[in-house]
């Protein structure tokens, strides 16, 4: 069952609509990716190659940029990218483990 | 599908056509409510709804949007259940949807001699009344006659990625066809105040957009309620603009054709945002304290039809107009299927598109709009609530026609 979904078409993230598991392989933008780590519904993955300081577009609009380099299928959050609004808040011990 | 719908409805008086034809037993203060809750009691499974107004001081919002409630499109009649010695200027109120063409009437329980007397009038009344509603004239109606608003509540990490985006495609066929959509909760689309004021159909309304942005984000920051929680990063949400486009991807591509506020009701096709946060300062607590006030608004500003969705699986429906609930997660739709009208987590199943669903919307306006009951009119569902606040008018740059 395909896990991706491109909300608008002009999106460079795919979100995922089944959680993706260790060792899935997904064809996304021509390419497979195996992912080695679980993700979960609801999150994302980057529909191409994103350079760093890059809009993230969803929505068709920006909702932040990208502070590093992204690979295509390169799972998207606060690692990656950020707000270009205001700094998210978030605690401290969150988002291990592919959280 | 097309306009020229063969669409039945209600011809009011001031030309507003309905597709309900309530009759509401109006409390006018919380003292008022038993008496009407027993006169309904023998209208059970009929078209007889209780609303009302809990407070005994006046306030100048609550008497707005009362009004504009009971000379709503979807209300045939309407009586008034005041006990005697509250300050709702039920005068006033009277005349107004008298002037409606409706027929009305106010008993007053200090005057006709307490509870069983009151009771008594009610019935009497509503037998009487609910022949001559049942008269009223049936007419044609299209989409370009509904006013349909859309909210979200019980949201999960679906909601944003199923059932909201096909709002917004359905808005965008409704406006399109020339009906008037609206959307609401200024608070979640914070972040995006600019992406929101490049729609507004003039420079003046686009700083109005702005402005109410503003004012619910210091609003909610006053109040102390974050928009952003640790929560929203686990279901996947990674910064408050991408939050705020969840919620605000129900308004679809349209251009924006005015701002207004909670009983100023559009005249002219097209999308409208609805400011609910109070003016001045902090006075009466949260802006909505629940969905169904909310929605309360959204039918006192005109809406026929509400669009609710939810990922978490709200049950309630309303008063007056009835609501249409979108459930965006498929787990929760298996679950509570009878509260449910459409299930927009096929989605997530790749068994329907997003344009799919938003075609699904606009068949069950229609099926609304001729007759059908959604779930939450099924199961009885009436919910209703007004509270205080306080609003300044609408500024001349808030409507582009």
């Amino acid at each position: 069952m395909n896990k991706l979904i491109k909300i608008h078409p002009n999106d460079n993230i795919l979100v995922i609509t089944n959680p993706i598991k260790v060792g899935d392989k997904v064809e996304i933008n021509g390419q497979f990716v195996t992912y080695n780590k679980n993700i979960e519904l609801g999150h994302k993955v980057a529909a191409k190659s994103i350079r760093k300081n890059e809009l993230i577009i969803k929505y068709g609009v920006p909702i932040g940029s990208a502070i590093i380099d992204i690979e295509t299928g390169d799972h998207i959050h606060l690692h990656n990218m950020k707000s270009n609004y205001i700094p998210t808040f978030i605690l401290d011990n969150q988002f291990e483990n592919g959280k | 599908m097309e306009n020229n719908l063969s669409l039945r409805g209600y011809l009011r008086k001031d030309g507003h056509k309905g597709i309900r034809n309530a009759l509401l037993i109006v409390y006018l203060v919380e003292c008022a409510h038993h008496v009407s809750k027993e006169i309904a009691f023998h209208f059970h499974g009929q078209e007889v709804q209780v609303i009302g107004f809990s407070g005994c001081y006046p306030n100048q919002y609550a008497d707005r949007v009362m009004n504009a409630i009971c000379t709503h499109p979807n209300v045939g009649a309407v009586l008034l259940i005041s006990l005697g010695c509250e300050s709702f200027n039920r005068k006033a109120l009277l005349e107004n949807i008298r002037d409606s063409g409706r027929p009305v009437n106010t008993i007053i329980i200090q005057e006709v001699g307490g509870t069983k007397k009151a009771i008594e009038a009610g019935k009497e009344w509503i037998n009487k009344t609910i022949v001559e509603i049942n008269n009223v004239e049936s007419v044609k109606i299209n989409l370009s006659d509904l006013i349909i608003g859309t909210i979200c509540g019980g949201s999960d990490a679906t909601s944003g990625i199923t059932a909201n985006p096909a709002v917004g495609h359905a808005f965008d066929f409704l406006v399109q066809n020339g009906a008037i959509c609206m959307f609401e909760e200024t608070g979640e689309m914070i972040g995006l105040e600019d992406i929101m004021s490049k729609r507004a159909k003039t420079p003046e309304l686009a700083i109005e957009l702005k402005n109410a942005v503003e004012k619910a984000a210091v609003y909610y920051t006053k109040m102390g309620h974050g928009s952003f929680s640790p929560g929203n990063a686990d279901g996947g949400l990674t910064t408050i603009e991408e939050k705020s486009m969840g919620a605000y991807c129900k308004s679809g591509n349209s251009p924006i054709s005015g701002l207004i506020k909670p009983g100023d009701r559009p005249n002219t096709s097209g999308l409208y945002l609805m400011d609910v946060v109070s003016d001045g300062d902090i006075k009466f607590g949260f802006p909505n304290i629940n969905d169904t006030s909310e929605i309360v608004e959204m039918i006192a500003s005109g809406c026929h039809i509400i669009l609710f969705t939810t990922g978490r699986g709200s049950v309630v429906g309303s008063a007056i107009s009835p609501v249409i609930k979108i459930c965006a997660n498929p787990e929760t739709y298996d679950r509570m299927k009878d509260d449910m009208d459409i299930n927009a987590g096929k989605i997530l199943q790749q068994k329907a598109t997003i344009d799919d669903i938003g075609h699904e919307i606009i068949e069950k306006i229609i099926a609304l709009a001729s007759g059908k009951k959604s779930c939450s009119e099924e199961l009885g569902h009436h919910e209703f609530i007004l509270n205080y606040k306080n609003f300044e008018p609408i500024g001349p740059s808030c409507l582009t026609i």
